[in-house]
């Protein structure tokens, strides 16, 4: 099998993506979508901030351009640059302008992640200026209506060194994510992996054992997204206590102690 | 070559010296001559025993000098070796007489070494058992260590050693179902009803039912574990396998049962006819349940009506800033949980005015103590509480720390840290007392006099750190960039021509070079920098704290003195967190001399505040003026090898130590506690200032 190559702006999503609404995110995005905000997502990781992305851009019908957001991104890389084809210099859009230009959905994962400097370029986009200063060819480019941009940030996880500049924030319409309630997350996990509806809550409950120990020893608890792998695992036969073990506990730390309590824990709940 | 045998003359010689018979008058005969029958590898291997234990006490080192051949023949070197230093351990914690009873209690040290070997020991297991039980949701427990198995609610408490099966494993698992089936106590209710009222045989009966009863919750909720307890327990007799105990198991184990289906069951159950106990059960305190429970339902209640008053005070302020509601007393209510299930305890919602808030973390953690307790929370508790109404300061913390030195002595609040001891080769566990303690700020004009006075050499120094601030560099000839490198494509587009291969490095890419470093700067306040030293000091931590307001170091400091062990006092002058401000700088004026160094508990201390920082540089300086140096025993070479040894500590936590000293004599010992290039000794007071500032530039680049 041959896997396809397409331009992210010419890749639109037609499938539904499973996305189960907490509360009225969904409405919210449309509307802020129809006036033209932008959307700041504020959530843990692995609470399903990137699949409900996905989903909003199916539903809208746009494409979806994703870029994560790392310490070495430069505004360049998101703009564009001059590369070198054949002894000729040529303009290559970058994701964010390519968005723009095509009236795409941008989302910026983990902004904060990126250089100061990156924040920056975003700017303009985000007010009711919406264009785009590429300053390298001398020219701005102005955003159609159905263009979007969405950022997402983990307001628990990273360093006060890099928090998001009340300059950035204050410019977006900001939806909070969190883990969803118990019975929901049970039922999404039950959907995701198709497993029975009783493994589907002993995962839930060992998922917030790993919450409570947040701070005693764990920098962060288990997010959906592991309950997933894990009910997959389990869904083709790996025993809850491995699939525990491998999906979850080992992923989330690598304390000897803490992963042989986290094991004792998961023993107890299956 | 063997060394020959040592004599019995020779062995009295060396035993005298090391009991000092002089003043203690023991009679070294008796041990001499049984250890001079052994062979030289044996005899050297005791005697050194007896010298690192008369460190400690001479009484205690001639006893075990006694018994020392007996335990060899029954124990290897390594058991020996832990016997005499439990002997030391005790001495430490619990004084002669306890430490005298372990040496000469052999055979107890011996079984229990035994039970030790196949056993599973508390505290080997404490690491894995907490985050367990802390995971099982609920309130935080403690565990500690105790003769008797039984919880107050707050702590589980478990033997030391538990050796009932051959196999470790098997053992721990008991430590796991003794800390399950407490928890389950705690979390299921069983301390809901009051117990105290109840008769002694009535509570052993009361123990063994309300077991079975907490037996069905776990294996609703915790299958696995509930298979783990029933399969240790059957090793032994199941309690339950009559057939009488049918129904009384039914009615237990109902869903709906609660605690008082197990009180109304103990008057028609006879006591004969109660099953008998499970390996993990326990007993039951109600005395010390009802008294810690007691302290904690006041405690809860406040703090609880507290935070309410303070989320109340948030909310109304936020809808005031958007222009409506007039002011009321805070009114909270719970919403009906609907989507409550056995999951999370602390899905419980909180309603004010109509609107669902979420509790802060710490407000959560008492919701959820709250639970446990009592099931639900209580209508009383979402009052919010008025003002003055409770003061939280006094019931918070009814000792200050300032009353050590008013003649009360107590170790409320304060932290423990282990001490090494050369001499035993060993350390003494919770040995120093430390307290963190704030330098009032002082408002003078200290810091600008300092500033004015070295306004010119501040000038310079603040043009060398611009320059070491993170500062944009082009990197040329980079594989990707933002921009194209013109030379370096003018150069490889000759090379093409020329009928080379291209090269792909023609960009050019910023690149900024980011520092991240934390720096605790620690700061002798010990009497003898009174003077000079101390202005010397303070001047310094004013030019410093310039220049590192520049480069936008995070960094602390602190100022340590202390007098024996007791009273070990850190000073906070700046945490990582504070801003310098007003306030820093006239605590920085307010630096004080103080007592005596005793420096290897603050360097332990200090290396807890750098694991809550996440640097790639971790820095600790330290501002001295000469050896540690405390009132009791810490001097000399003690004091320095317990130094060395902290500093052992920081490095294996990547922490680099340096020292910054004025103590002429410091070459003598200062690289055998940092290491030959991890100190400066400043032969010119006035000359700390410009210095200071100076090393840490060279250390940082």
């Amino acid at each position: 099998m041959k896997s396809k190559a397409l331009k992210p702006e010419e890749h639109f999503i037609t499938e539904e993506p499973y996305y189960q609404p907490i509360g009225d995110e969904i409405r919210v995005f449309e509307s802020a979508y129809k006036q033209q905000l932008p959307v700041l997502l504020k959530g843990p990781t692995g609470c399903g901030k990137t699949r409900f992305m996905e989903h909003m851009a199916w539903r809208l019908k746009r494409p979806l351009i994703t870029v994560s957001c790392h310490d070495d991104l430069t505004a360049s890389d998101l703009v564009g640059r001059f590369l070198i084809t054949s002894g000729e210099t040529t303009w290559i859009d970058g994701p964010l302008a390519s968005a723009v230009r095509h009236g795409a959905i941008c989302y910026l994962d983990e902004i904060v992640e990126a250089r100061k400097d990156t924040t920056v370029v975003i700017h303009p986009l985000a007010d009711d200026r919406r264009i785009l200063p590429m300053e390298k060819v001398g020219e701005l480019l102005e955003a159609t209506p159905e263009f979007c941009l969405a950022i997402s940030y983990n307001p628990g996880y990273q360093s006060v060194m890099k928090d998001l500049k009340q300059s950035t924030r204050q410019r977006f319409v900001a939806l909070e994510f969190d883990y969803p309630g118990a019975n929901l997350e049970a039922e999404i996990v039950m959907k995701e992996a198709a497993i029975d509806a009783a493994t589907a809550t002993q995962l839930v409950k060992f998922a917030h054992m790993t919450r409570d120990l947040k701070g005693s020893g764990l920098d962060e608890g288990a997010s959906t997204r592991l309950l997933v792998h894990a009910a997959k695992l389990m869904h083709d036969d790996i025993s809850p206590v491995v699939a525990c073990q491998t999906a979850i506990a080992q992923a989330i730390t690598d304390d000897h102690d803490m992963l042989v309590a986290m094991n004792e824990l998961s023993s107890s709940l299956f | 070559m063997t060394r020959p045998t040592l004599g019995k003359q020779q062995i009295i010689a060396f035993m005298d010296e090391c009991l000092e018979v002089e003043f203690s008058f023991v009679k070294n005969e008796i041990p001499a001559e049984s250890v001079s029958c052994l062979p030289r590898q044996q005899q050297d291997f005791i005697l050194n025993l007896v010298k690192r234990v008369a460190d400690t006490n001479i009484e205690l080192a001639y006893q075990f000098a006694c018994g020392a051949v007996y335990a060899l023949e029954s124990m290897d070197q390594r058991m020996v070796e832990e016997w005499a230093m439990t002997a030391a351990d005790y001495y430490d914690r619990k004084g002669l007489f306890p430490a005298m009873s372990v040496i000469r209690d052999l055979d107890n040290f011996i079984n229990t070494a035994h039970e030790r070997a196949h056993g599973s020991v508390l505290e080997d297991e404490i690491g894995v058992l907490l985050p367990f039980v802390r995971g099982l949701s609920g309130r935080k427990l403690k565990l500690e260590a105790a003769e008797d198995i039984y919880t107050d609610t707050e702590t589980i408490f478990l033997p030391p050693v538990m050796a009932l099966f051959s196999d470790e494993k098997q053992n721990f698992l008991l430590y796991k179902a003794m800390v399950a089936h407490h928890w389950a106590q705690i979390q299921f209710g069983t301390f809901r009803a009051n117990l105290t009222q109840l008769a002694e045989d009535q509570l052993v009966k009361f123990c063994s039912l309300e077991t079975i009863r907490l037996d069905a919750c776990i294996q609703r909720d915790l299958p696995g574990l509930h298979r783990q307890m029933r399969s240790l327990q059957s090793h032994f007799d199941d309690p339950l396998n009559s057939d009488r105990y049918e129904e009384l198991a039914g009615t237990l184990s109902a869903t709906e049962a609660t605690v008082q289906t197990t009180i109304d069951l103990l008057d028609r159950v006879p006591y004969e006819q109660c099953p008998g106990t499970f390996i993990y059960q326990g007993s039951i305190k109600p005395q010390a349940v009802a008294a810690t429970m007691a302290k904690r339902v006041f405690r809860e209640k406040a703090l609880f009506r507290v935070a309410l008053s303070e989320m109340g005070e948030e909310l109304t302020a936020a809808n005031e800033d958007s222009g409506h509601v007039e002011r009321k007393p805070a009114k909270f209510k719970i919403r009906d949980r609907t989507d409550q299930d056995s999951i999370g305890n602390a899905t419980i919602q909180l309603e004010f005015e109509g609107s669902l808030v979420a509790p802060p973390q710490h407000v959560k953690e008492l919701i959820s103590s709250i639970i446990v307790d009592f099931g639900d929370i209580p209508p009383e508790y979402l009052v919010a509480a008025g003002p003055g109404e409770y003061d939280m300061t006094v019931s918070d913390r009814t000792m200050s720390p300032n009353d050590v030195w008013k003649g009360t002595y107590h170790e409320e609040g304060a932290q423990l840290y282990n001490e090494w001891n050369y001499k035993r080769q060993h350390y003494h566990k919770n040995w120093c007392v430390l307290r963190e303690m704030e330098v009032e700020p002082v408002y003078d004009s200290f810091v600008d006099d300092t500033l004015a006075k070295y306004s010119r050499l501040l000038k310079s120094l603040r043009n060398t750190f611009e320059y070491m601030r993170g500062e944009d560099k082009l990197l040329k000839k980079q594989p990707h960039g933002d921009d194209i490198d013109i030379d370096a494509l003018v150069e490889t587009y000759a090379d093409v021509k020329s009928g080379m291969e291209m090269s792909n490095r023609v960009f050019t890419k910023m690149h900024k070079e980011e520092r991240n470093v934390a720096v605790i700067f620690m700061v002798d306040m010990s009497g003898s920098t009174k003077g000079w030293i101390n202005k010397a000091e303070r001047e310094s931590l004013v030019l410093l704290a310039e220049v590192l307001e520049i480069l936008q170091d995070r960094y602390a400091i602190y100022g340590f003195s202390g007098m024996t062990r007791k009273r070990c006092e850190l000073f906070k002058i700046k945490a990582f967190d504070d801003p310098y401000d007003a306030e820093i700088k006239a605590r920085i004026s307010n630096i004080q001399p103080q007592d005596y160094t005793r420096m290897g508990v603050f360097i332990r201390h200090v290396i807890r505040h750098f694991s809550e920082v996440e640097a790639s540089t971790k820095l600790l300086i330290t501002l001295s003026d000469g050896k540690p140096d405390d009132y009791d025993t810490y001097r000399g070479e003690y004091g320095v090898e317990d130094t060395r040894q902290a500093l052992f500590e920081a490095r294996r936590d990547g922490i680099h130590s340096f020292c910054i000293t004025i103590d002429e004599e410091a070459r003598d010992y200062l690289p055998h506690m940092y290491g030959a290039a991890n100190y400066t000794v400043i032969d010119n007071v006035t000359a700390l200032p410009v210095k200071v500032s100076d090393i840490y530039r060279r250390l940082t680049t």
